[in-house]
């Protein structure tokens, strides 16, 4: 078996007995990005990673590792590496050197992880093909003339494309994992509080949260363990240790949301989660059918929500402090001429629509009614979770759809984000895993958890995995 | 349809300079993605109270302690336009 082929698990095993090293690993990674063409990284740290790889080396040879040490992974390039460029895939920020480590990232280094790149992203993580991107679409590697999904668009396709042995994302509406589901990867998005976002860039602040992307089950869980928990730097952090839990399909009661499996549903993609559901049930599980009414208003409540945030949340690139500074005649000028060039097309659109939600006579049809929606989203949830332990539905409607297919039309992109946006809006952990191929494309099965049950999501999941062939 | 001048009165609000190619699709864009908000009129279920104090998961404080990061350097090193240790900024008039 090729080496960039393991595991975590199997790359762990593979340092510690010695069977290669982790620059040899490393190299091995570095050789497979540069001839790849699926632009899945914006940069690649390849200083950096040679240093820590050699670094981890002498840590194994003494004894003192960790199921991370030594083990390559690549970054979102919206979360901060100290002294790495941090683009936020923005011609705002293309030149910008992040001053300081993400907690994430900090973490991840006591462990002696190392960082092979940053990865290619809608920019400032709005959009959900990576198309957004100032430095280029990525393409699907099961079909390039296909998008990745987004906005964790190089995240995904690394480690789909063996470029990286996991990667972190981020989910705001669905961006770690629309994008592991159309590229058949495993994309854990954890509960709101669940992992400090200080040093990710911001996109809305009541959504935000960093996960991992992984090729396995076993591997998201051993990331999200390293990376979760409380963090003085972020207050919506909480104090919260992750317990492994070993559930069987027998004890499990699962809700199927009914509103999920309604019209615009893809029929092959709905016989495959439907498929899956059947063989929880074969194995003993409960299966429920349940309904959460406040669906349809999700969408409309997070286009509302989220560029009312986005259009506080980015104020700060105003070209005085950092990044891209254009204008020569006065201050106004400066703020209009950086922003007008730095940000792109949807940038801009979302920054318009918050700015308008928010301004005078609009707030209270817009902004309040939205936060009052989200409330019934979540109370939707709450009452679902008093009858069931897990739902299970599809990530997305459909599978990859082509590259430029849906750039022109903002609504219609909009609506590949369906499915995930309303759990987001109630701040609920959701895990899309590899459930089976229409064609070439590969469909994601979301598990969605209450609160802070990611071990109960990840327990089923596991269990799952070894049920599903991903080959046919 | 959202006029021309609404969508450079918000440009404006929001700091943006666009160009007129810019404005014509804004427009188009913006009424569309406004008129599908209007399915939340649609909402009949009682509207819940929004809580104002205190969020689901608490309200985290931290003490008010004042603690070193020791970034200054390279901060300052970020500035586009700077003197010494100062940002320069263009004048407001």
């Amino acid at each position: 078996m090729d080496l960039i082929e393991l595991t975590i698990k199997q790359t762990h095993e593979g340092l510690k007995s010695k069977k290669f090293t982790s620059v040899e690993l490393t190299k091995s990674y570095l050789e497979k990005i540069k001839k790849s063409d699926l632009n899945a990284f914006i940069s690649v740290t390849e200083d950096l990673a040679l240093k820590q790889a050699v670094v981890a080396d002498k840590k194994i040879s003494s004894g003192d590792s960790d199921e991370l040490t030594g083990i390559p992974c690549a970054i979102k390039d919206a979360i901060l590496v100290e002294g790495q460029r941090c683009t936020a895939a923005s011609k705002i920020l293309e030149n910008y050197i992040a001053p300081y480590d993400a907690t994430v990232i900090k973490k991840l280094k006591e462990k002696g992880v190392v960082i092979l790149g940053k990865t290619n992203l809608d920019e400032f993580t709005m959009g959900a093909s990576g198309e957004n991107s100032a430095f280029g679409a990525t393409k699907n590697p099961y079909d390039k003339t296909r998008v990745v999904g987004g906005s964790s668009s190089g995240s995904a396709a690394a480690v789909a494309a063996d470029e990286s042995i996991y990667t972190l994302g981020s989910d705001t509406g669905g961006s770690i994992r629309q994008p592991s589901s159309f590229c058949g990867v495993v994309g854990l998005c954890p509960t709101y509080g669940a992992v400090s976002r200080y040093g990710l860039i911001a996109h809305a602040s009541s959504l935000d949260q960093i996960g991992p992307i992984t090729k396995t089950v076993e591997d998201a869980e051993i990331v999200f363990r390293a990376i979760s928990g409380k963090d003085k730097m972020d207050a919506t952090s909480t104090d919260y240790a992750y317990e492994k839990l070993d559930v069987g399909m027998k004890d499990l009661k699962i809700g199927v949301p009914k509103e999920y499996f309604a019209k615009g549903l893809d029929p092959e993609v709905e016989k495959i989660i439907r498929n899956v559901i059947k063989k929880a049930e074969d194995a003993g599980a409960k299966i429920q059918e349940v309904s959460l009414p406040s669906t349809e208003y999700a969408l409309a409540c997070y286009y509302i929500i989220g560029p009312s945030e986005i259009s506080a949340n980015l104020a700060r690139l105003d070209g005085i402090r950092y990044g891209l500074s254009e204008g020569k005649k006065d201050l106004l000028d400066v703020y209009l001429k950086s922003r007008g060039h730095g940000f792109g097309a949807e940038v801009k659109r979302r920054i318009m629509i918050g700015t308008y939600c928010l301004s005078s006579g609009y707030y209270d049809a817009y902004y309040k009614k939205a936060q009052e929606v989200r409330q019934l989203v979540r109370r939707d949830f709450a009452s679902v979770f008093g009858t069931v332990d897990l739902l299970f539905c599809p990530v997305s409607p459909f599978p990859a759809f082509k590259l430029g297919e849906k750039a022109d039309d903002p609504l219609s992109m909009y609506l590949a984000d369906i499915y995930t946006i309303p759990s987001k809006l109630a701040g609920l952990p959701g895990l899309s895993l590899p459930v089976g191929k229409t064609g070439d494309l590969p469909v994601g099965l979301q598990i969605i958890g209450n609160h802070f049950q990611e071990n109960k999501i990840l327990s089923i999941a596991t269990e799952l995995e070894k049920t599903v062939d991903n080959n046919s | 349809m959202i006029s021309k001048e609404e969508v450079e009165h918000i440009a404006k609000l929001a700091r943006l300079e666009l160009t007129e190619k810019e404005i014509e699709k804004m427009q188009k864009d913006l009424t569309a993605i406004l008129d599908y908000f209007n399915l939340l009129k649609k909402v009949a279920r009682p509207l819940p109270a929004i809580p104002v104090a205190k969020g689901d998961l608490g309200a985290p404080r931290r003490d008010d302690v004042v603690s070193s990061h020791d970034i200054a350097d390279e901060l300052i090193a970020a500035f586009p336009d700077k003197k010494d240790d100062y940002i320069k900024v263009k004048a407001i008039f």
